[in-house]
């Protein structure tokens, strides 16, 4: 009974930070979170910090960050970003971007672009020569 | 001196399907998605902690030091589960299991308690198996 108690346990915490990574963009209330998955809201923080390492709202957070990167670098406007991962200003987005990846929004667009154009020009420029080699992409 | 691995190579039968699994399935990042030409692609992931860890995602096809009877070999042993490519960390085994069965990973082994820690083994889409980790504190 203790093993499936634990089992059940953990696919309630699962099943909230799978809801967080679906919803990421909605303004999610955490407080709903925990009274869905059965849990008081301190006790539900408690465990759901023991498993992934962070609060819900940090977790949040970092999903909201991790689809930002991968928008900009499509090449997506920092405000349209901004509105998309669901912050309310790009002032604190721009703040919080830059607490977590090092750097503005502005310069990891730029950045992802200079990237992708200097493979665009030379493709090969991304693959070591080895790998290069193996493909038959070079002689 | 080495100082760090900063390439590692895993082969797999289909870059379209080996994408939708380490990226949407382990949670993975794109670190390069780059078209080669003639239908070639240079596919590199990387684990969420390890953004420099470039994961090779090599495609099985005839082509360079891959001639016919090669790519037939190697797509047999890879379905076969030959390969065990890598070992996985995870700061909770269980809900990490959960997640990704949730998610269809197949296991071939549930988490089991093992002298480092707790394991269970996972393969992708291709075949390749993998351990993943809880390891001991």
């Amino acid at each position: 009974m203790e093993q499936y108690e634990k089992l059940y346990l953990y696919k309630r915490i699962v099943q909230s930070k799978l809801f967080i990574d679906n919803n990421f963009a909605e303004n999610i209330d955490l407080d709903n979170i925990a009274d869905q998955a059965c849990f008081s809201k301190s006790h539900f923080i408690r465990l759901f910090k023991s498993i992934y390492g962070k609060s819900p709202h940090n977790y949040m957070v970092s999903v909201r960050i991790k689809k930002a990167k991968k928008l900009l670098a499509e090449g997506v406007s920092v405000l349209d970003v901004c509105q998309r991962v669901g912050f309310d200003s790009p002032t604190s987005f721009t703040a919080t971007f830059k607490k977590l990846a090092g750097k503005t929004p502005s310069e990891y667009g730029s950045q992802a672009a200079e990237k992708k154009r200097a493979i665009v020009v030379n493709p090969l420029s991304a693959v070591p020569n080895c790998f290069a080699q193996t493909h038959g992409w070079i002689k | 001196m080495i100082t760090k691995l900063t390439h590692l190579c895993i082969y797999v039968l289909n870059q379209d399907s080996a994408y939708d699994f380490y990226i949407n399935k382990l949670g993975f990042a794109v670190h390069t998605d780059a078209p080669m030409g003639e239908g070639a692609r240079w596919l590199t992931v990387t684990p969420p902690e390890q953004p420099e860890l470039e994961i090779t995602l090599f495609l099985v096809a005839e082509g360079g030091m891959f001639d016919k009877e090669t790519v037939a070999a190697m797509t047999g042993l890879i379905k076969k589960g030959t390969f065990g490519a890598a070992v996985f960390t995870c700061n909770d085994l269980m809900a990490t299991y959960q997640e990704l069965k949730t998610k269809g990973v197949v296991f071939k082994k549930p988490p089991t308690k093992e002298f480092y820690g707790y394991e269970a083994l996972f393969i992708d889409d291709s075949g390749n198996w993998f351990s993943l980790s809880q390891l001991n504190s």
